[in-house]
């Protein structure tokens, strides 16, 4: 049998001095090193980070922002969700909005709307795109409707207590029904093209280097706040009822927590950080599409968070850097086998590595203790 | 205009020199020589005629049997040459040029025999060569005929519909009084074209009482097409029920039954569909005579094959994971991602073909607007004979007997003798084999791709879920009333707003009724 060390305990991981100095180091990557190798140093020079790693690294952050989210619901409340790409894309769609508008008058048909209501022959904006030429407005709706739709499903859901397997299947069914409704033109979110072609933001135009170096700090402060964030949650007293909910959930029912407003607190939290996920996707990688939400796209997420190791918090950021880097690897070399490599590695992770590379590490340490003994 | 008819008429008559002869030299130099106007002009004067025997050499001309080698215009069956004009043997001619016959040529050839066939002594012929004028556009020669053959018409039923079809074209008749019995008289037909053909009449007439006798047929034939269109729906909703049965029948045992969550349950439909497509391979390259027959052979393939691959997954995969359904339900995904790609490999990104047998493609006409195809019947017919089998292996048989106390007490099941895990293996075999089964129905009505499963998963899982855990008869309700609420919803509102309604009412649904549906009561819940 393979070794399963006991779970570390909450309170040490990330925690000890490496871990600070692994967040630091991070953070220096982030906020200095980055952008002097991108916008400072020569291209010729061999420290040069390409715009194109910058974008590559920009995104990853972005799904390591949902497999954090993930792992929040997943591996500390025991909520599998197959749905999170919904709360992704219509935060990427809500800010995308804004995105569109910014266009102005530049897109093919010349004209004050997107170019696909062009060529809808619609003559006004739909009452939903109201107000969505405020950048704060659109910012502050790519994060609050992908909120506002998981506190409303999640509390009919939870309220009948829906879990397990069910809820995964529901939440899967929703994202693939959203991904129906925005497959069609007349919903007004662009059809199967979705929205792309953004040309500015703030008025600055998106496409420069500098425009580009800035959203991608913005990014990893805020996936390395949210890291800080969700330490705090999961260490407090709330995450101990979480950890108490995904172990034994009538028990922690029977002790008189009311674990419906504890579930729904964090899932709605987990919807707002893939909304802000979305909103910060859309201006990087400049498309949104309904092939977010698709069923197969949502599900990747927990192989991130399973990858790295569920419940660690580091561990599905790690998950969705190694998953994501073998991703672009493969479809740009031996696309073929790419399916073939995720799905082995849905099988091997769950079967082999069931703490994930965290785990691995973990065991690999106890086995040279054990050794030094 | 009429004048011109006059003359041509005249000019036929004129050149047709022997009456007892059906289509004499001219006719067929007519028909021949690739004039659109004379080839109508030859046919319209052979319906006229009303002889029978014009009949084989339409259809000669039909399946391209006539041949013009100088004047002569020949028949050439085979070996067979004969003359067209008195079928005595002729000489096979050196150079034979073909006569081409243009789509519009051969409606109006069809149209002329079933005109002629009308006066047969058939009753069975007369009533088909009807049916088969049901689309036909009739001008004042050919409404003539019809009065004709109205005239000598004994069947009611037969009469009827030829009343019916001279009415369809006297409605633009210059003559009020026809219009008003022609009116009248197609009150009681069924038929979309009869609704168009009123309406259209109505926008333009403005005889008073003959508007009102419009609007009073147009009702009525309005109501009764909607009877047939609500009758299409139900049967759409059922046909689509019943495969959503065939693919919800294989959940029921492995997910409600066993309570593994099986994300591949898709991909089984896939093998079973690709499973069908290479016994078809198979027959059409060693077997062309029993071709008609090779679903008989590919349902058992396609069980086996799919039952086997669920081995496989039983034995590598889900036995780790009993008790672990999460991981179940990652591990199986990354099973289907694995089989998906695999097909791909094997069989290319592109839907492959899968023929229905030609006894199952046609369809019945049970009004005008209300046909039902074949190979949806002999679905549903399938899908009732799976469930009464394997309701029959789950209730009276020992597998059946060992599964169902398997499910309800492991370990009491295993304290009395039964091999647990064997009983899996087989339950799982099992659920695979069906899901095989539902992919041999979906390959005769639709794509069959290495994605094909994708599209059903979402629509089984919700069957079985809303049917509730661990019994079939939940099952059939649920994927039947999914299938015809579906339909319906469909109909009124477009595929997608459908789609999401129905999900809208499983999540209310099981507001209502929880317990029942999902969750285990009591201790059970932990």
């Amino acid at each position: 049998m393979l070794y399963i060390p006991p779970a570390p305990s909450l309170a040490t991981r990330l925690f000890d001095a490496r871990g600070w100095i692994a967040f630091c180091v991070a953070a220096l990557a982030i906020f200095v090193a980055a952008p002097l190798a991108n916008l400072v140093a020569q291209e010729s020079s061999f420290l040069h980070l390409s715009d194109a790693s910058v974008a590559l690294v920009g995104k990853f952050f972005c799904y390591a922002m949902l497999a954090l989210a993930m792992d929040l619901v997943w591996g500390y409340a025991g909520i599998l969700s197959l749905g999170h790409g919904i709360f992704f894309a219509l935060g990427g769609y809500a800010f995308g909005m804004y995105l569109m508008r910014q266009i102005g008058q530049d897109g093919s048909y010349h004209s004050d709307l997107p170019d696909f209501m062009v060529f809808l022959d619609w003559k006004a904006y739909p009452w939903f795109w109201s107000f969505t030429d405020h950048f704060a407005y659109s910012a502050a709706l790519a994060i609050l409707a992908p909120a506002g739709l998981a506190f409303v499903f999640g509390f009919f859901a939870f309220r009948s207590r829906i879990k397990g397997v069910y809820f995964s299947i529901i939440t899967q069914a929703l994202t693939y029904a959203m991904m129906l409704l925005f497959f069609r033109n007349e919903t007004g979110f662009g059809g199967n093209n979705g929205f792309t072609d953004f040309k500015r933001i703030l008025d600055y135009p998106l496409a420069t280097p500098t425009t580009r170096m800035i959203l991608f700090t913005l990014t990893g402060a805020c996936l390395l706040a949210l890291l800080l964030v969700s330490r705090f949650l999961v260490t407090s007293k709330f995450g101990r009822v979480l950890t108490a909910i995904r172990e034994a959930e009538s028990r922690v029912m029977f002790c008189g927590y009311d674990t419906l407003a504890y579930k729904l607190a964090i899932w709605t939290f987990s919807a707002a950080i893939c909304g802000l996920a979305g909103a910060l996707y859309v201006p990087q990688v400049g498309i949104i599409n309904p092939s977010e939400m698709s069923p197969a796209a949502s599900i990747e997420i927990a192989i991130w968070a399973a990858v790295g190791g569920r419940g660690t918090l580091i561990g599905p950021l790690i998950g969705a850097f190694l998953v994501n880097g073998a991703k672009s690897f493969f479809t740009a070399a031996i696309p073929e086998y790419w399916l073939f490599f995720l799905g082995l590695l849905f099988v091997l992770v769950t079967l082999l590595l069931p703490r994930g590379v965290i785990g691995l590490f973990d065991t690999l340490a106890a086995f040279r203790k054990e050794r030094a003994r | 205009m009429r004048m011109l008819r006059l003359l041509a008429g005249l000019m036929l008559l004129a050149m047709s020199a022997a009456p007892a002869m059906a289509l004499d030299r001219g006719g067929i130099a007519q028909l021949t020589g690739g004039d659109p106007d004379e080839q109508r002009k030859a046919l319209d004067a052979a319906a006229a005629q009303g002889d029978l025997s014009a009949i084989p050499f339409l259809r000669d001309l039909l399946a391209d049997r006539v041949k013009l080698a100088g004047d002569a215009a020949l028949i050439v069956d085979g070996d067979k040459v004969v003359d067209a004009l008195d079928r005595t043997p002729a000489e096979r001619p050196a150079d034979a040029e073909d006569v081409s016959t243009s789509n519009s040529l051969r409606l109006a050839i069809e149209e002329t025999i079933a005109l002629l066939e009308l006066a047969s002594p058939d009753r069975a012929l007369r009533l088909e060569a009807v049916k088969r004028l049901q689309n036909a556009e009739f001008d004042e020669p050919r409404l003539a005929l019809l009065a004709k053959a109205e005239q000598k018409e004994r069947d009611a039923g037969v009469r009827d519909t030829l009343r019916q079809m001279r009415a369809l074209g006297e409605l633009q008749s210059p003559d009020r009084a026809l219009r008003l019995s022609a009116a009248q008289a197609l009150r009681t037909t069924i038929s979309g074209r009869v609704r168009e053909a009123l309406k259209t009449r109505l926008a333009t007439e403005e005889d008073g009482e003959l508007r009102v006798a419009l609007t009073r047929s147009l009702r009525n034939v309005e109501s009764s097409l909607a009877v047939g269109e609500n009758l299409g729906v139900v049967f759409s909703g059922l046909s689509l029920g019943s495969i959503l049965l065939l693919a919800a029948l294989g959940l029921a045992i492995t997910y409600g039954l066993m309570g593994v969550i099986n994300m591949a349950h898709g991909e089984m439909m896939m093998i079973g569909a690709y499973a069908t497509y290479v016994v078809q391979n198979l027959f059409r390259a060693h077997l062309p005579d029993y071709f008609q027959w090779y679903l008989a052979a590919a349902a058992p393939a396609a069980f086996i094959v799919a039952a086997l691959v669920g081995v496989a997954i039983e034995r590598t995969v889900i036995r780790f994971l009993y008790g672990r359904a999460l991981e179940t339900l990652l591990a199986t995904w990354g099973v289907s991602l694995i089989l998906m790609q695999a097909v791909r490999s094997l069989f290319g990104a592109q839907n492959v073909q899968v023929e229905n047998p030609a006894w199952m493609s046609g369809r019945v006409f049970v009004t005008d607007n209300l046909e039902l195809p074949y190979n949806r019947i002999v679905i549903i017919v399938f899908s009732v004979g799976v469930l009464l089998l394997v309701s029959y292996l789950l209730a009276r048989t020992r597998l059946g007997l060992f599964v169902r106390a398997v499910t309800q007490n492991r370990g009491m099941a295993r304290c009395v003798g039964v091999d647990s895990s064997r009983i899996d293996t087989m339950a799982f075999a099992l659920g695979s084999g069906l899901a095989g089964l539902a992919g041999v129905a979906l390959s005769q009505v639709g794509n069959v791709g290495p994605d094909l499963g994708q599209h059903y998963i979402v629509d089984s899982f919700m069957v079985v879920v809303l049917g509730g855990v661990g019994q079939l008869a939940g099952a059939v309700y649920a994927a039947l009333g999914l299938g015809v609420a579906g339909k319906i919803l469909e109909n009124m509102s477009g595929a997608v707003l459908a789609e999401i309604a129905l999900l809208i009412f499983i999540v209310v649904f099981i507001q209502k009724r929880p317990q029942g549906l999902f969750a285990l009561g009591g201790r059970q819940a932990d």
